[in-house]
């Protein structure tokens, strides 16, 4: 059982910075990897020819929608398709309360969607309380055999 | 005879007419005949019964039986007379023919003078004188009317004979002949009913001659003419129509297209608002708050005030924007039109405002059963917008009150939400509605001016109008259809 990671799919370096800060301000002191597009979370999760896909799954992927080259919607379905990171949990973290949005992402098998307050006091909180449900109080599934 | 066939009819009338003209002419003929022959065997038998008399003479002055019993025996060589008699001056009887001859033959006594038919017999008294006025006695002569009874078989088969050829001549007459009066009515009906049966209006009625039924055939043959450029009129209308409203659709269609791909860019641009609009201001508000956070003392009341403005202000534009989406996303959005319990809705939309604010005492009176068909979503958002504006707007009072019920005004049911709090001057009343317009600072009361716009824009697209009364401090009234 690995002791909790965050992967945050973010583009926005200053969305990066502030998440960053509200998680480091509540003590959540797990590691958070960072994917600045859906690509990059998509190689981090199953690996590239340079470098294998992680032993341990993160426990949470805060997952952002509007992302260049693969959108999140994209990341979700992918993730969903693989066996290895089936149950992976995964929050959808936006900008958008388009009903759309928060149609397909449960659609798509999303665990929670989440939306970014405007307010920095009100998004610290989310954060907050986004990392110590997730990380803390969520059991996560027990990893799939490996092949 | 009404249902018969023309050329039948013709038949009919022609022969009913020469049967008429015929009949009438043979019964004529046949009259005249025995008319004719009484009076022939009247005349032979006044002449013979003269010419007795004069020979009876002699006997009956003598009273000689045996002379006038032999001269009235002379009548046996003519088979018609029946019987005879001579009466002397007193009126006795001296010789009778046949001799032996019964009462019923020979009258007891002399009639008077003349000639006359009597129980089928002629029968005539004649005077027997001696010179101009000494009478000596009376000649009675009775003949048969055989020679009429044969005048008139003769002639009533003559009549007949002929009545029977004629009407044969006049049946064939009118066979042959009711053809040229029947032949171009029959062509003229076979052609009206072919042209109405198969609707085919290029027929032409054949012409036999210039009579009245060449006349007939010709205006006959002009209508079709008429109803036949008519109906090519009529098609070609219909084609140009049909060209028309597929020219229409093709427009339509086109311009639905258009919509249907403004419709799209006006959503893209909405989700991309919504998106990206959002993030500068999440960074604004942020590294403000870091700034509050982490520098603080450096920044001095003057710094912290401004970046506090900062944050208000990138708060403020969030509000907007979310505003913004709502009226886009009402424009947008499908409407499903169902049966709507508006009383409910609103009692829910009370509840909840006053669980977001419990410290404020606004009282709420909504009037039960109000239903109305809409979409419950968007009828929703009215109701929110309106019934919040009530709270907002008398929240300053000290008996805040907001109601809700509806009213028949002109048969049309008309919904009302009515405050009793700052009002507004009746002057501004039509900016009311429009985007961004506001009759108040935000500083009295906090908003947008986007809420009654989208109100407007719901009403508006359930086919609704809305209208609002106010007088500043005594407050609002709005007056929504739907």
């Amino acid at each position: 059982m690995n002791a909790g990671k965050i992967l945050l799919v973010e583009d926005n370096p200053d969305d990066v910075a502030l998440t960053m800060r509200a998680l480091k301000s509540h003590n959540i002191t797990n590691d958070v990897i960072v994917a600045q597009d859906g690509v990059e979370a998509i190689d981090y999760l199953f690996g590239t020819k340079g470098r294998p896909a992680p032993t341990d799954l993160p426990a949470v992927v805060l997952l952002d929608l509007k992302l260049p080259k693969i959108n999140g919607m994209e990341v979700l379905q992918r993730i969903r398709a693989d066996e290895r990171t089936r149950l992976l949990p995964v929050v959808i973290l936006t900008s958008s309360d388009e009903e759309r949005d928060i149609i397909d992402g449960y659609s798509l098998g999303a665990n929670s969607y989440v939306r970014k307050p405007v307010d920095f006091v009100e998004f610290t909180k989310a954060a907050q309380q986004l990392g110590l449900y997730w990380l803390l109080m969520n059991r996560t599934p027990p990893p799939p055999r490996g092949p | 005879m009404r249902d018969w066939r023309i050329k039948r009819k013709l038949t009919a009338i022609l022969l009913l007419i020469s049967g008429l003209v015929l009949s009438l002419t043979s019964a004529a003929f046949v009259t005249y005949e025995v008319v004719t022959n009484r009076e022939t065997i009247k005349i032979h038998l006044a002449t013979r019964s003269r010419i007795l008399a004069a020979n009876s003479t002699a006997a009956l002055a003598f009273a000689n039986e045996t002379d006038a019993k032999e001269m009235l025996a002379a009548l046996r060589f003519d088979p018609h007379m029946v019987a005879a008699a001579l009466y002397d001056r007193d009126g006795r009887v001296l010789a009778t023919y046949p001799v032996a001859a019964s009462a019923d033959l020979v009258p007891a006594a002399p009639q008077p003078d003349g000639y006359r038919f009597e129980g089928g017999r002629l029968v005539g008294f004649t005077p027997v004188a001696q010179g101009a006025n000494q009478r000596l006695g009376t000649l009675y002569i009775a003949s048969d009317t055989k020679a009429v009874s044969d005048a008139l078989r003769l002639s009533g088969i003559v009549a007949i004979v002929v009545l029977a050829i004629a009407l044969l001549a006049a049946y064939a007459l009118a066979t042959a002949l009711q053809g040229r009066i029947s032949a171009p009515i029959l062509a003229l009906a076979e052609t009206a009913t072919a042209a109405s049966t198969r609707q085919d209006y290029s027929l032409r009625a054949p012409k036999f001659g210039e009579d009245e039924l060449g006349t007939l055939t010709d205006a006959f043959n002009q209508m079709l003419g008429r109803i036949e450029e008519q109906k090519k009129e009529l098609q070609q209308h219909a084609t140009r129509l049909e060209q028309r409203v597929a020219e229409r659709t093709r427009e339509l269609e086109k311009r639905a297209a258009e919509l249907l791909a403004a419709n799209n860019e006006l959503d893209a641009f909405a989700y991309s608002v919504s998106h990206d609009l959002r993030a500068p201001l999440r960074s604004i508000d942020g590294f403000s708050q870091v700034l509050l956070e982490d520098y603080a003392t450096q920044l001095g009341d003057g710094g912290r005030d401004s970046l506090h403005r900062v944050r208000a202000a990138s708060q403020r534009m969030a509000t907007l924007i979310d505003d913004l989406l709502k009226l886009a996303r009402v424009t947008r959005a499908e409407m499903r039109t169902e049966r709507v319990d508006l009383s409910a809705i609103a009692r829910d939309i009370v509840v909840d405002i006053q669980r977001a604010a419990p410290d404020h005492t606004v009282e709420f009176a909504v009037s039960p059963g109000l239903e109305a068909q809409g979409d419950s979503r968007l009828l929703r958002v009215v109701l929110d917008n309106l019934l919040r504006n009530g709270w907002k707007y008398s929240s300053k009072r000290p008996h805040a009150r907001v109601e809700f019920h509806a009213l028949d005004e002109n048969g049309e049911r008309v919904f009302v939400v009515k405050d009793n709090g700052a009002g507004f001057d009746m002057r501004y009343a039509d900016k009311l509605f429009g985007v961004f317009q506001r009759l108040h600072s935000a500083a009295e009361f906090e908003g947008t001016g986007v809420g009654l716009a989208t109100v407007r824009r719901i009403i508006s697209r359930h086919g609704g109008r809305i209208w609002a009364e106010g007088v500043v401090d005594q407050g609002a009234t709005f007056y929504f259809t739907l």
